[in-house]
């Protein structure tokens, strides 16, 4: 087990590695640092000087692979790719480049607030799923089944940002139950976050019970749960005991992927809300063209996503004791 | 004539869609799944208003230079002008015939008063709009509806009736009977709609004072054009790459596992916002090679399109690679390499046509998501460009105005009208494809 995931996080480097190298020629080789310079400072009436002080202020003044002038170790150290993208491998993350804050103590700050919006949505959305999508399996074949799936695709067809919109307009203004958007630290944000919360499992029904619903019927087709009715066990037993539980391998190695995600939080609904976290600050990052933000925030996601997967594989062992991990 | 790069792609497109659909017709392995298709009536009117939306799109595809202004118009464009040109200075809610928020005006004694001015044209043929609008909306509807529907039902008859005893039809009666009133509906609505919006402005006008209705039709081709071009970009990579990883596996699936992982875990909200940037300081660098407004708005569309293709490809290349792993240990593959069968053959012959159940599938699957993934995108402004009609562009526009005082909710009602109806269609025909389609779902 242990060896398998030293394995694992090995392998996580050549990926990294390649993540690393996609957004150094993304931000570094099709669009120079003095495009980015001019970009930020606007394209007519710039001086070169300014652009050179841009340059300079940030460390893009160096040269981009190798740094012939310095000495020594210096040749590969005093370079752009040494300093702003193999630095992120040790969560180094630098300065912005708009306002010159430093990223890492940033991200630290925001992504508490990310998860205390991203990880209620996630947990009360997979119960919802899970409910509705019991449901219709229970009772299968019946108008009640149809509507559900009606339902469904119903929600599914509709955008997020109207999901959104309509709660902050119908829950937020109309009724005026809780605030439209903002934030507070400590207990204050309960009444901010909750309208993001119940708008965020609303808007993931239509397409998780619609998933979950497939996998559930899956299973209910299969032997075991034909012997289980014919011990005389009744339709919810057989449900509740049987089908959920073998079918929340899939469901559960799903959601496992995306736990450490949870901390990047949610762009859109983050910007709506104005909730300072991960989210907004890559959307805001990404409207002020901040390439330095945007930068860490992609490789950060990497790193989370990566390793999700191996979280995921570690979870199969725990929940299938058919799996041996090798 | 003006061909931008989007209209040459999706004329390309549209003849390959052609060509597949007339293949899968004379290929008697596709007449069960076809036939599924044709008797379900879900699946034929989606399938129908889907065309519907593809027609729009296609005239709106086609582009020339206008006779009267040096502008780069559409055919539609041209067919819609009457809601094009009818201009109004801001606001002014649907069916209205005064603008949304108070002037002050000048009185023809001379004494300023502030009152809501009459619009330019919505409504301007009445004389007094509170007591005679109700009536002449009604009028004008019904005048519309009554001119389109009488040859709209004769001509859907004739063809119902022609078409009533045609043996071995891939379409079933009581669908036809659907689709045929579809189609009806569609039309005079769409009559109903021409009629009246030479009147007035039937979804209200926006800030700026344009037509609302024509601003979600135009954003019809946006939407297609995400849809459609991003698969077409996507495909390629998928295929080749999926089939190649599955069927020589070793270093070459090594390698393209190794691509697909490392595309993949970049979070694609990022990625896509990443290219974007790139691609909008590109743009900046060479301003003089977009000539004209529409064709810099025309090539970041199509910039976005290869992007989502380039980010999107890696779910489809993994399905494929698992489709194929299974297919080659499969008997009738195995024997063909026993007989010696070249393995360019092999892959042609036997396991290309055998995993296209899964593009197919698949293509109509993320149709849906990518129309809902522009909207979000444009709201981040990393979508289609500020003066491109889009639907996320009107959310982007109209989200504000949702904190004025009476609501101003025309746009936002535009946009989910459309895109639902749109969306809703295309998830329904995806539905019944892959019940048609997927081997598991066979019963």
């Amino acid at each position: 087990m242990i060896q398998y995931i030293i394995r694992r996080v090995l392998y996580a480097f050549p990926l990294l590695l390649g993540v690393n190298i996609l957004t150094f020629v993304l931000f570094f080789v099709v669009n120079s640092p003095e495009d980015m310079a001019r970009m930020q400072l606007g394209h007519k009436h710039v001086t070169e000087q300014a652009v050179e002080n841009w340059k300079q202020q940030r460390g893009y003044h160096l040269p981009l692979l190798w740094n012939a002038e310095a000495g020594g170790a210096g040749k590969v150290t005093e370079t752009i790719f040494f300093q702003k993208s193999a630095g992120l491998f040790w969560f180094d993350f630098g300065i912005s480049d708009s306002d010159r804050r430093n990223i890492g103590a940033d991200i630290k700050q925001r992504m508490w607030p990310s998860l205390a919006v991203a990880l209620p949505t996630l947990v009360l959305g997979l119960i919802t799923n899970i409910c509705v999508a019991l449901l219709m399996v229970l009772f299968r074949r019946s108008y009640l089944e149809f509507g559900g799936i009606v339902l469904c695709v119903v929600l599914m067809s509709v955008s997020s940002l109207f999901y959104i919109i309509g709660g902050q307009f119908f829950i937020g203004k109309v009724l005026k139950l809780v605030p439209i958007s903002g934030y507070d630290g400590g207990l204050q944000a309960l009444k901010f976050i909750v309208l993001p919360i119940v708008i965020g499992v609303l808007s993931g029904i239509g397409s998780g019970a619609r998933w979950y619903r497939t996998l559930f019927l899956e299973e209910v087709e299969k032997d075991y749960v034909r012997t289980a009715r014919a011990k005389g066990l009744s339709e919810t037993q057989v449900l509740f005991r049987h089908v959920l539980k073998n079918a929340m391998i899939p469901i559960l190695t799903g959601v496992v992927v995306v736990l450490p995600l949870l901390f990047m939080g949610s762009l859109i609904m983050e910007s709506f809300f104005s909730i300072p976290g991960l989210g907004s600050y890559t959307i805001d990052a990404i409207n002020s063209q901040d390439f330095a933000i945007v930068r860490s925030m992609v490789f950060l996601g990497s790193v989370l996503y990566i390793f999700g997967l191996l979280l995921t594989d570690i979870s199969y062992t725990l929940v299938d004791p058919r799996v041996r991990l090798s | 004539m003006v061909v931008l790069w989007t209209d040459a792609l999706i004329f390309v497109l549209l003849i390959g869609m052609i060509v597949l659909s007339v293949y899968m017709l004379r290929n008697p392995r596709m007449t069960r799944p076809l036939r599924q298709i044709g008797t379900s009536k879900t699946g034929m009117v989606s399938l129908t208003v889907l065309l519907f939306f593809v027609a729009v799109g296609l005239l709106d595809s086609m582009h020339f230079h206008s006779k009267d202004s040096n502008e780069i118009v559409s055919v539609l464009d041209q067919w819609l002008s009457p809601i094009r040109l009818h201009g109004e200075k801001t606001y002014s809610a649907p069916f209205a015939a005064h603008l949304f928020g108070k002037e002050l005006m000048v009185l023809e004694d001379g004494g300023p008063v502030w009152a809501y001015p009459r619009l330019q044209y919505g409504g301007a043929h009445l004389d007094d709009p509170e007591s005679e609008l109700f009536y002449d909306v009604l009028m004008k509807a019904s005048f519309g509806f009554i001119k389109s529907a009488i040859p709209a039902a004769i001509v859907l008859v004739l063809l119902v009736q022609k078409f009533r005893h045609r043996q071995n039809a891939l379409i079933s009666q009581a669908s036809a009977k659907a689709v045929a009133w579809t189609i009806f509906w569609i039309v005079t609505l769409c009559a109903t709609l021409l009629e009246l919006s030479s009147y007035y402005h039937v979804l209200g006008t926006d800030k700026v004072g344009e037509d609302v209705l024509y601003q979600a039709i135009k954003s019809i081709r946006t939407g297609l054009v995400i849809g459609t071009l991003t698969t077409l970009i996507m495909l390629p990579l998928a295929i080749v790459f999926g089939i190649l990883a599955g069927f020589f596996r070793g270093w070459v699936d090594d390698t393209i596992q190794y691509l697909y992982t490392t595309l993949n875990s970049i979070p694609s909200v990022l990625l896509i916002a990443a290219s974007i940037l790139v691609v909008q300081v590109y743009m900046a660098k060479n301003e003089e090679q977009f000539t004209s407004l529409i064709v810099r708005a025309d090539m970041r569309l199509l910039f976005l399109c290869i992007i989502l293709g380039v980010t999107s490809w890696t779910g489809l290349c993994r399905m494929l690679r698992a489709e194929t792993l299974k297919l080659r240990e499969m008997e009738y593959v195995q024997a063909a390499s026993a007989l010696g069968v070249r393995r360019r053959i092999i892959l042609f012959r036997h396991i290309l046509p055998n995993v296209m159940h899964i593009v197919l599938i698949s293509v109509v699957l993320d149709f849906s998501s990518l129309v809902l993934a522009e909207a979000v995108l444009s709201y981040i402004n990393i979508g289609v460009d500020p003066t491109t009609h889009s639907w996320g562009n009107m959310i982007n526009g109209a989200r504000l105005e949702m904190a004025r005082e009476p609501v101003v909710w025309w746009s936002l009602t535009a946009s989910f009208l459309f895109m639902f109806t749109l969306v809703l269609a295309a998830n329904l025909f995806a539905d019944s494809v892959r019940d048609a389609f997927d081997p598991r779902r066979m019963g």
